[in-house]
């Protein structure tokens, strides 16, 4: 049942997909249809797993410097209200700026390699990642840190044996968004400006009305941000073991 | 474990909501024995335990002492069981040593003894999730005794337990306690003279010692106690017609 239900939407898709072109009798240079894709997919599978590798890399990399500094911001806010009051302001306005349009100035900043494409999925999963784990820490039941007060607990074994735990389930919540959206970050960032990666394959082909490869391309990214969502969704699950299932089933 | 000290309340001024909750109350319970204070919801009975435990966000004046001084403080136990749910039963018992630094083979040899005591061998290694509630609130009773403090705190530890279950928890809880300071918080008259050595029924506004009793026979007493039935039935009277003594 479990293998069934994907495999009948993805048919499903399929079916719907050529049903439209089909019935729109839209030209293969604005949507071509799923048998020419497949066909682009299997042409240059080699080119686009080199691409995918780029992009790949970079959205671990901004994955995992986001969750550190997202975590360490969260960290330290909770353990310094007073850098906590200077922080959470900028956090907040800081979410008024669209990211998307940091884009060129990173490119512009960073150059056109992966520097500029990490640094923008960092920026973006920065703020689930910090909001949710700092929530999680606040919200820690009053009686359980009371009773580690009876208890003669030092500040750090709280933070560590209470705190951090209880906050798990919430941070694992904004992990699960942050790695939704890291590769939006990674792709717009080689759309600015770059010479690898999916995104910028897409453009490339883009450029020569090489349609049926950009869809390759979306599919091939498409796949691997659903795998790696997954693969984090089933890795926190095993983090926050006691808690039910959070995530998409 | 220390001696067990008695706890003295002097002239305790505390406000709620601008309004006065005690006014000079003053109250000395006795060492080694167990306390239980009756009163009806919001009369100061959980801010009285909260203030005997020290608790920081309260703001009072008057004098709370312990006779003789003891280094170490409280134990505490509460309604919620308070149970970690990442940790197993066994870690949750170890919850306070583990939060000081002191996990040692020794602790977790009197962990062990005590789950075994408490009917729970087996479920060391559950999370709390999958224990019974009955079986929590053991967990949180035996985290307590892990404590081993001269004054043990309850707040309304059984309450949410059903009459079963209660009864039994009450008992090996009558039976663990013995020797410390135990004040118990309680709505419910005949948890009260099943364990109290002396109770203490609180109420009014601001809240005062309506009045004490003090059973001739020893904790815990069976429900069916010819005495617990007559004193619980002019008590639940009295707490009914909000009497005072």
């Amino acid at each position: 049942m479990n293998i069934l239900r994907p495999l009948i939407l993805t048919a499903g898709f399929l079916l719907l997909w050529q049903f439209l072109v089909t019935l729109t009798g839209a030209p293969p240079y604005i949507l071509p249809g799923p048998l020419p894709v497949g066909h682009a997919l299997l042409d240059k599978f080699p080119l686009l797993l080199s691409h995918l590798g780029t992009t790949l890399a970079e959205i671990l990399l901004g994955l995992a410097l986001g969750t550190i500094l997202g975590t360490s911001a969260a960290l330290v806010m909770i353990l310094s209200p007073l850098l906590k009051r200077w922080m959470l302001p900028v956090l907040v306005v800081s979410q008024a700026i669209p990211v998307f349009a940091l884009a060129p100035i990173l490119v512009l900043w960073l150059g056109y390699g992966m520097a500029s494409k990490v640094a923008m999925a960092v920026l973006i999963i920065f703020f689930p990642v910090t909001s949710s784990f700092y929530s999680g820490m606040r919200r820690t039941e009053p009686d359980l840190l009371e009773l580690a007060r009876i208890m003669g607990a030092g500040p750090l074994a709280v933070l560590r044996t209470i705190i951090i735990p209880s906050a798990l389930p919430a941070f694992a919540s904004g992990l699960r968004v942050a790695t939704a959206v890291a590769p939006i970050g990674a792709v717009v960032g080689e759309w600015v400006g770059s010479s690898a990666g999916l995104g910028f394959y897409m453009l490339h082909a883009n450029a020569r009305m090489q349609i049926d490869i950009m869809f390759a391309a979306l599919t091939v990214l498409a796949v691997t941000s659903l795998s790696l969502y997954f693969l984090i969704d089933r890795l926190l699950d095993r983090l926050v073991y006691w808690q039910p299932r959070q995530g998409m089933q | 474990m220390q001696a067990a000290p008695d706890i003295v309340l002097e002239g305790i001024n505390l406000d709620f909501d601008g309004q006065p909750l005690f006014t000079d109350l003053t109250l000395t319970l006795a060492g080694g024995h167990t306390t239980c204070i009756l009163g009806p919801s919001g009369c100061g009975k959980s801010t009285l335990l909260k203030l005997m435990a020290g608790s920081p966000n309260l703001d009072f004046t008057g004098r709370i002492r312990f006779e003789p001084a003891t280094d170490s403080q409280v134990a505490w136990m509460s309604q919620n069981d308070l149970l970690l749910p990442w940790l197993s039963l066994l870690d949750n018992v170890l919850l306070g040593a583990r939060l000081r630094g002191e996990l040692s083979r020794k602790k977790q040899a009197k962990a062990l003894a005590l789950i075994r005591e408490a009917g729970l061998t087996g479920y060391e290694d559950k999370l709390p999730t999958t224990l019974s509630g009955g079986m929590r609130q053991r967990g949180a009773l035996l985290r307590t005794l892990m404590e081993e403090r001269p004054v043990i705190l309850m707040d309304e530890p059984f309450s949410a337990l059903d009459a079963l279950t209660r009864v039994r928890l009450q008992n090996l809880a009558a039976r663990l306690t013995v020797g410390a300071t135990v004040v118990l918080v309680t709505h419910d008259p005949l948890e009260a003279l099943r364990l109290g050595h002396s109770i203490v029924v609180l109420g009014g506004s601001p809240a005062r010692v309506l009045e004490t009793i003090e059973p001739a026979a020893l904790p815990p007493r069976e429900a069916g106690n010819p005495e617990v039935t007559a004193l619980y039935a002019s008590l639940l009277k009295r707490l009914m017609n909000g009497e005072t003594a």
